[in-house]
């Protein structure tokens, strides 16, 4: 038990995350949830990488004094990574709150059933 | 100069696309060409990369001297060196194109346009020239931002439809990045020739089958592979009538190509689970023909035919990646080339029909030959292609896809095949009709609505890239032997050696 706790359980916690925000995009009518839910997925593929990079105590990854054994620095590469992917996430949400300012504006809400009842009109 | 061909590709669309608002605020003529020329440098390139590729192998391009696996290298083999000359070339024509329907609009729209339509050319070359599998992910989502802020710039239906497009979108490209995120957990590398030598022992691990199913999701999601063809079709049919050509030719092709990447150079199809994922795509992909062309037929705006046509027009790529053998995957670029053409043909006689009679209906369509004999003219050579006749490119890239899918044994597909050409058939014989053969009502001799009263045709700067595309399709039909012996031949791993 203690391993899957220490071991695979926060895989599993990702996973759940990363679902649910799926499920939110899919299943929600409120066009600003479901960019709320855009959001937690991205953040979900964001820890995952973040994970790939941890080591059991491990340190930051600048050399410390004459201390070269690998093992004694976490991975840096996924924390590099998920920097560009946060950059992305940003400004897809920053696009998203664009088009959504505009929906508001021309059909004055964000309700998707409605929104597209009013388009195939 | 020469030896940074691979960068300029990528490097002087992405300046343009930074200039370009800056430049467009002291002069709007001036940011044409600045975009014009920005996209022909990088079309030049990529031919010229393309050039010492075929002739003295691939060509591997390191960022700033940094070596693989720790840089970030371009790598142009006549793969991506051929998709790469595509792309530039019909981003290129577009962007002349798109001249006329910006007449009326200020300097920042000008620039914005410019500006995005730059960043996606940036974007999709950048996918086809690099070699590092997280880098695709970042030129994927440059590419997908243009595109989703060109689509919201077709009016007030085209942001709902670039939201929903923003949204599933987004999914896909999370699917992706966590594909890659799985294969780097076990490779530790993301660079492509470093995936591709380690790979293979690994090909067995849970970790590698979730990969790929995660890639299948992520790439099928982009290049609108049924059934997750949901957000393509209101997304083309809104998109801006000036990019939409590049935009419904060029943007789901891309992902195509990342899976011939991913599934034939990378991993091997020849091995276990890549061949399983490729026949369940072969299987959603003979779907998809089917259902994209009979949805195809129930279309009345042409634009919306177009794009559901392109649902069953991606699924001839993925049929020949799931056939897998040499002639198939011939067909497979083949066809990936030469839809791009068709459709960005099409799409520009549909924005020219848009911009001279405001008509999308086919029902409308009538008697338009007498304005626009040439538009006409095109169009019916890209339908001609599009349900493959020869010597249409058409006819070759299918001809191709049946020969090795005979040779495979798998006559499903060469059935899918026929009856889709036939289905074509249908839906493009219609609108020949409804031009070449109805009269044309009262209301639609109406003359005020014409917006090019008493002119010929078309602005020239309309036409003449119509034209270009018209007659592109009859060349690459007419010299498709030389091309497929010179140039696709070497596209597949191992080819021609």
């Amino acid at each position: 038990m203690d391993s899957f706790i220490t071991g695979s359980l926060i895989y599993w916690l990702v996973a759940a995350l990363f679902l649910l925000g799926v499920y939110g995009i899919l299943a929600n009518n409120n066009l600003m949830k479901k960019l709320m839910a855009m959001n937690i997925m991205q953040v979900a593929v964001i820890v995952f990488f973040l994970i790939l990079g941890q080591k059991l105590g491990g340190t930051l990854p600048i050399l410390m004094g004459s201390d070269t054994t690998v093992d004694h620095y976490i991975n840096p590469l996924p924390h590099a990574l998920m920097l560009t992917a946060i950059v992305v996430s940003l400004s897809t949400t920053g696009v998203a709150l664009a088009l959504l300012m505009r929906i508001q504006e021309r059909y004055g809400e964000i309700e998707e059933d409605d929104i597209l009842r009013r388009m195939n009109e | 100069m020469r030896e940074q061909l691979p960068a300029l590709i990528v490097v002087v669309p992405l300046l343009a696309s930074l200039v370009a608002p800056l430049v467009a605020y002291f002069s709007t003529a001036l940011v044409r060409l600045v975009a014009i020329a920005a996209i022909l440098v990088a079309n030049i390139s990529a031919i010229g990369s393309l050039t010492h590729a075929l002739t003295k192998g691939n060509w591997h391009y390191h960022f700033g001297d940094w070596a693989p696996p720790w840089g970030i290298e371009l790598v142009i083999d006549p793969l991506a060196g051929a998709i790469a000359v595509l792309i530039s070339f019909v981003s290129l024509v577009v962007v002349i194109y798109a001249g006329p329907y910006l007449k009326e609009d200020g300097w920042l729209k000008k620039g914005i346009f410019y500006s995005l339509f730059a960043l996606l050319t940036t974007g999709l070359l950048g996918m086809v020239v690099t070699g590092d599998v997280f880098n695709l992910y970042v030129f994927l989502e440059i590419s997908s931002l243009a595109g989703y802020a060109l689509i919201a710039s077709g009016g007030n239906k085209a942001v709902v439809a670039a939201f929903r497009y923003l949204l599933i979108g987004t999914i896909g490209a999370s699917f992706y990045l966590l594909g890659i995120g799985y294969l780097y957990a076990v490779t530790g590398t993301l660079n492509m020739v470093d995936l591709a030598e380690k790979l293979p022992l690994l090909m067995d691990s849970p970790a590698v089958i979730i990969a790929i199913v995660m890639l299948v999701v992520g790439l099928g999601t982009k290049m609108a592979l049924f059934p997750l063809h949901g957000w393509q079709p209101d997304a083309y049919t809104y998109s801006h009538p000036a990019a939409a050509a590049f935009i419904a030719g060029v943007m789901g092709k891309v992902p195509a190509y990342a899976a011939i990447r991913f599934f034939f150079f990378i991993m091997g199809a020849a091995t276990g689970p890549v061949y399983k994922a490729l026949q369940i795509m072969g299987w959603l992909a003979a779907a998809g023909i089917i259902i994209g062309s009979l949805m195809a037929i129930a279309q009345k705006d042409f634009r919306r035919m177009l794009a559901y046509s392109s649902v069953a027009q991606i699924g001839y790529v993925v049929v020949g990646l799931a056939i897998g053998n040499s002639l198939a995957l011939i067909g497979a670029v083949l066809h990936i080339i030469n839809h791009a053409i068709m459709k960005s043909c099409l799409f520009l006689v549909a924005g020219g029909i848009q911009w001279r009679t405001g008509n999308v209906s086919v029902e409308k369509f009538a008697e338009l030959n007498k304005k626009m004999p040439l538009t006409m003219g095109a169009l019916v050579i890209a339908a001609l292609s599009m349900v493959g006749l020869p010597p249409t490119a058409g006819f070759f890239s299918k001809w191709y896809l049946v020969l090795g899918a005979i040779e495979a044994d798998m006559w499903f597909y060469v059935v899918v095949i026929i009856i889709s050409s036939l289905l074509n058939a249908v839906y493009f014989f219609r609108v020949i009709e409804n031009i070449y053969m109805k009269k044309a009502s009262e209301e639609a001799k109406d003359k005020d609505k014409d917006k090019g009263k008493g002119m010929f045709e078309l602005p020239l700067q309309m036409l003449v890239p119509i034209v270009v595309l018209g007659l592109g399709i009859l060349v690459l039909g007419i010299l498709n032997e030389p091309i497929v012996s010179q140039v696709i031949q070497f596209v597949i791993p191992g080819g021609g050696q």
